[in-house]
């Protein structure tokens, strides 16, 4: 009830929160300080924001092993889960940085302030999200991570391009924030109640606070309709007519954000409430992400063979990758909890691989595009007798991306075949296959569109520092979880977010 | 840990390390280049011939140099590797042949010779895929070294290939990728039905999982059914043979040699290693197909020889038939057979990879790949390297004292007396129909030999300086394979001695 969940401010655990109060000053102290910067000093704006970050990653690890808080009258639960996904938001935003700070010097220069601004307000909201146990508390986080993102997309003010995706995203995010909010509405008719917990204990309880026709129908009904508000966050088809030409259009790093960052963050979201909330109405939703990921894995693939532009490959693919993200929520169907868990830690493990071999992609497209601001395909031509270093980083990326053995892409994909096979749901494996294979030929053609063809432009590509610094990370991290896979694996489990 | 628990690590990672210290240097260190790839498959040589010695060969049943550590505790995936006397042979070929690879590579570099980079760390690095393959003994790390082999084959086809290398190269890799789907496909099928021994939980142990049931023989065979499709078409049997042809063609002289001399008996290999032990009673069952891909296998491979002109493509059409004696022999499910097959690997890995040195040499100075155009008269022109070529199309088709005839008598004998459970009449049948595969190599061979090295040479050739013979780096490459062809012949107990007690260990499973 929401009486019951008012509270004082002396009963909240600012430890807690420590690391999304951080954020909120760093926030505020960049569009301060961002008015007092000459333009050519804009830059600055960049090191306070990454202050902010480490900031916040120094005050998420002081609350490790400090077991599970609960907070704004359970609003906000610090759990292993909200953690894991803390810990990825902070570092891909830290990563991000690196990635954007002489981009944004170059094409946007007078105005980072702001892009600094909204990138950590966009965070703030990533923060919340894992930890949010309450409805509200999810839509509250859910548009603090995507309204900054209506406005970077548009971020290339004198380009068409970058304004229709602005546009776009605009439009579709708002309409599926209200087809969202429609779905929580019923919840909230039919329980009573806003708390995830609370909403699971009155949907398995059948008890419900007042006499309801059909109540069972309209909360399938709510459920599908909250689940078609996260498919457009997540960019599932068929709710995934925004991301190609927002990708494409946005400033390249933005790209990687709403592929990386954003897509994580929705699936954070989607996650909580739908095993937390709704654990009792697998038989509803599961069925409903075996056809959307199904066609999600499909049509994403399909179409990225097709694809000219690098940036579309990518938002493509990625659009497919969130296919095979969805598959093992799609085979829990009254499953046993032996199944579910694993299911939800393949889930997990997915993201947390995809994200960086995502960013990494990425952050090489952001170097090539310095050379070469169409980012076309053909572009890559020979770029391995250019530059061999930024060709071997993105087959790397590539081939983990398709899922390439023994690569850290093949091991998620690993994890969730074996949770698709475990339980049972041939058929999804079959087209996971299926899928993988054509995934395999495009990301393959442009490796070998890299290293077989000779260059038309010889000239090299000047990669910044920083650039060069966050590519070498990321090579890292996916050759770290290639040689041992459990890197990621070994948290994703423990992330119980419900005892099965 | 041990000397002995490093050693197989040390011979499969050694190449890998050997590859990242390549990728290090500079690109203008080519000949420093070259000689890290020298040092690192040298000692990937030098300890598989320590295994080799210490090897206990009264044991060969038992797994030896074994090393189990935790790798994927979350799906149980764990670091087993070792090597018994089935898997032992393979493992020093693969050294030995990768080695002088690199040593016919140090001077004779495919084109474009300014990649030296790139050339010698994906010969490294599929040293280490290939390797791997054969000491693995765990199901997920079988997979792995697998499949990684694909990559640097795919590049070294594509890269430094002939004619339609791209087409080849993309080929090779869908055709094996399409069928170690399967064959994922089944371990995984195996692993969820499994018991552990020990902890109670699944298992990807290959050890562990003989003698599981799997929960019925209809699921067994099934599960068969993935293995075969990834296995057979690597091996490759016939129908799943096209991908070959194109990809020994275009292939560069390295690159054909190890896709004939090693990456065939990955599949056979899987066979013998997995499919066999752990899938006992479902072999039985399938044996009789098997044995009739076999059969056809040779026969078409013989008779697609005869109708080639490019002799790339006729060596890699007759690598289907001789692979086809190997699967006779697996199919028979006895001691005999499976030793004839292992006998055949080697033989056939240290023969056609010889062939394929001698294909690419004369590409290298014709040209071309056409028999007509090269020959007549190469004995004629190139007196040494015409009398190696008559050497080893003759041991290739199987002439008795050379290493060729072993693995083929023996195939079609054990043919004879199938193992028990196996109609005798339809592997007789097979065996008769071998018999006629083995005139109809020996027919194509010999045509081959009179077509390309009998007669008088071309006026176009005769004068030609630039066409010389045997160059010392080809005299360090093929001496030891030549020697090896003639030991093998000579003292086939080299080979037998070793496998042996491995074989019968396996074979008593269908008896």
């Amino acid at each position: 009830m929401l009486a019951q969940t008012a509270f004082s401010l002396s009963s909240v655990d600012i430890h807690a929160i420590l690391p999304e109060i951080i954020i909120t000053v760093a926030l505020m102290a960049v569009l301060v300080v961002d008015l007092f910067l000459p333009d050519r000093a804009k830059s600055a704006n960049g090191i306070i924001s990454m202050a902010g970050v480490g900031g916040a990653a120094i005050a998420l690890m002081s609350l490790v092993n400090g077991g599970t808080r609960k907070t704004f009258g359970g609003m906000f639960v610090l759990d292993n889960y909200a953690m894991l996904f803390k810990f990825l938001f902070i570092a891909v935003a830290a990563i991000l940085i690196f990635m954007s700070v002489t981009y944004l010097n170059e094409v946007v220069r007078n105005i980072q302030g702001e892009f600094y601004f909204l990138l950590l307000t966009s965070l703030l909201g990533m923060l919340v999200m894992p930890s949010a146990r309450d409805l509200i508390a999810l839509f509250i986080a859910l548009e603090t991570v995507t309204v900054p993102g209506f406005i970077i997309a548009g971020f290339k003010k004198s380009d068409n391009s970058s304004n229709e995706a602005a546009v776009k995203f605009f439009l579709f995010g708002v309409l599926s924030s209200a087809v969202m909010l429609f779905g929580m509405a019923l919840i909230y008719g039919v329980t009573k109640s806003t708390n995830l917990y609370e909403i699971a204990r009155v949907l398995s309880s059948k008890v419900y606070p007042m006499p309801i026709h059909h109540a069972e129908s309209i909360i399938a009904a709510a459920i599908l309709l909250i689940l078609v508000g996260f498919g457009f966050k997540v960019s599932a088809v068929p709710f995934h007519f925004w991301a190609p030409d927002t990708y494409e259009g946005s400033p390249v790093p933005v790209a990687a954000f709403l592929s990386v960052a954003s897509k994580a963050a929705g699936f954070a979201g989607l996650i909580s409430i739908m095993f937390v909330a709704f654990g009792s109405y697998t038989s509803v939703w599961a069925p409903g992400f075996a056809v959307i990921a199904a066609l999600t894995m499909t049509i994403g693939n399909v179409i990225a063979l097709q694809q000219k532009n690098i940036v579309r490959l990518l938002a493509y693919s990625s659009i497919a990758q969130a296919g095979y993200m969805l598959l093992p929520l799609a085979v829990v169907a009254n499953k046993s909890a032996a199944i579910q868990k694993e299911a939800f830690a393949a889930a997990l493990t997915y993201i947390l691989i995809y994200s960086f071999m995502q960013l990494g992609a990425f952050a090489v497209v952001i170097a090539v595009g310095r050379k070469h601001p169409r980012n076309l395909i053909e572009d890559y031509e020979g770029l391995a007798f250019r530059e061999p270093g930024l060709a071997f980083a993105m087959l790397f990326f590539l081939l983990s991306l398709a899922g390439m053995i023994p690569t850290a892409g093949f091991w998620a994909k690993f994890f969730v075949f074996r949770s698709v096979i475990g339980a049972g749901t041939l058929w999804l494996a079959a087209l996971m296959v299926a899928n993988t294979l054509i995934g395999l030929y495009y990301y393959l053609s442009v490796g070998a569109r890299m290293y077989l063809r000779e260059p038309r432009d010889r000239a090299r590509i000047a990669v910044p520092y920083a650039l060069v610094m966050a590519i070498i990370l990321m090579v890292v991290i996916v050759a770290a979880v290639t040689v041992y896979p459990d890197f990621f694996n070994h948290f994703s489990p423990r992330s119980t977010l419900v005892a099965f | 840990m041990t000397f002995d628990e490093w050693l197989l690590s040390l011979v499969v990672f050694l190449p890998l390390v050997g590859a990242g210290v390549i990728t290090a240097i500079p690109k203008a260190q080519a000949a420093l280049i070259r000689l890290i790839a020298l040092a690192a498959s040298g000692a990937a040589l030098v300890f598989g011939v320590v295994a080799l010695v210490r090897f206990d060969f009264h044991h060969s049943r038992t797994f030896q140099f074994g090393v189990n550590t935790r790798w994927i505790d979350s799906i149980g995936a764990r670091y087993h590797m070792g090597v018994d006397g089935i898997a032992l042979p393979l493992v020093v070929l693969t050294v030995a042949l990768t080695f002088l690879c690199v040593v016919y590579s140090q001077k004779l570099m495919p084109k474009p010779q300014d990649k030296v980079k790139g050339y010698f760390a994906l010969i490294l690095l599929l040293e280490t895929g290939m390797v791997g393959t054969f000491t693995s003994l765990d199901l997920v790390l079988f997979f792995v070294f697998w499949e990684m082999v694909l990559v640097p084959m795919y590049f070294i086809i594509a890269i430094w290939g002939s004619e339609r290398k791209e087409y080849s190269a993309t080929k090779f890799f869908l055709y094996t990728l399409f069928g170690s789907v399967f064959m994922l496909l089944g371990f995984l099928a195996m692993y969820f039905r499994s018991v552990d021994p020990v902890t109670g939980g699944h298992t990807f142990d290959m050890i562990r999982l003989q003698g599981q049931h799997f929960g019925g023989v209809g699921f067994q065979n099934l599960v068969f059914l993935g293995l075969f499709l990834g296995f057979a078409i690597k091996v490759p049997m016939w129908p799943f043979h096209t991908w070959l042809p194109d990809a020994h063609g275009d292939a560069p002289t390295v690159g054909s040699v190890l896709l004939a001399g090693i990456l065939l008996k990955m599949g056979a290999y899987g066979f013998i290693r997995i499919a066999l032990p752990l899938l006992p009673h479902a072999a039985k069952d399938w044996a009789p197909y098997i044995g009739g891909l076999a059969v056809i296998s040779i026969l078409y491979g013989a008779l697609c020889c005869l109708a080639q002109t490019d002799i790339k493509r006729l060596i890699a059409f007759s690598s289907v038939g001789h692979m086809g004696f190997v699967m006779l022999g697996i199919s028979t499910l006895t001691d005999r057979g499976i030793n004839a097959a292992i006998f055949g690997m080697v033989a056939h890995g240290v023969i056609t990879g010889m062939l394929f040195f001698l294909a690419g040499s004369l590409y290298e100075r014709y040209h071309t790949r056409v028999i007509d155009d090269i020959g007549p008269g190469v004995l004629q022109k190139l007196p040494r390297v015409g009398a190696i070529f008559v050497f080893v199309a003759i041991a290739s088709l199987g002439l008795p004292g050379l290493a060729g005839f072993w693995g083929e008598v023996l195939a079609l004998l054990s043919a004879f007396n199938p193992a028990p459970g196996l109609s005798s009449s339809l592997f007789r049948s097979y065996m008769v129909l071998g018999g006629i595969g083995t005139i109809l190599t020996a027919g194509y061979m010999l045509w081959l030999i009179q077509r390309l090295t009998l007669g008088v040479v071309r006026d176009k050739w005769a004068n030609d300086p630039a066409i010389d013979d045997v160059r010392p780096a080809e005299v360090w490459a093929w001496s030891p394979l030549l020697v090896g062809i003639l030991a093998l012949g000579i003292y086939p107990r080299a080979i037998f001695d070793i496998t042996n007690g491995a074989v019968t260990g396996l074979a008593r499973l269908f008896t």
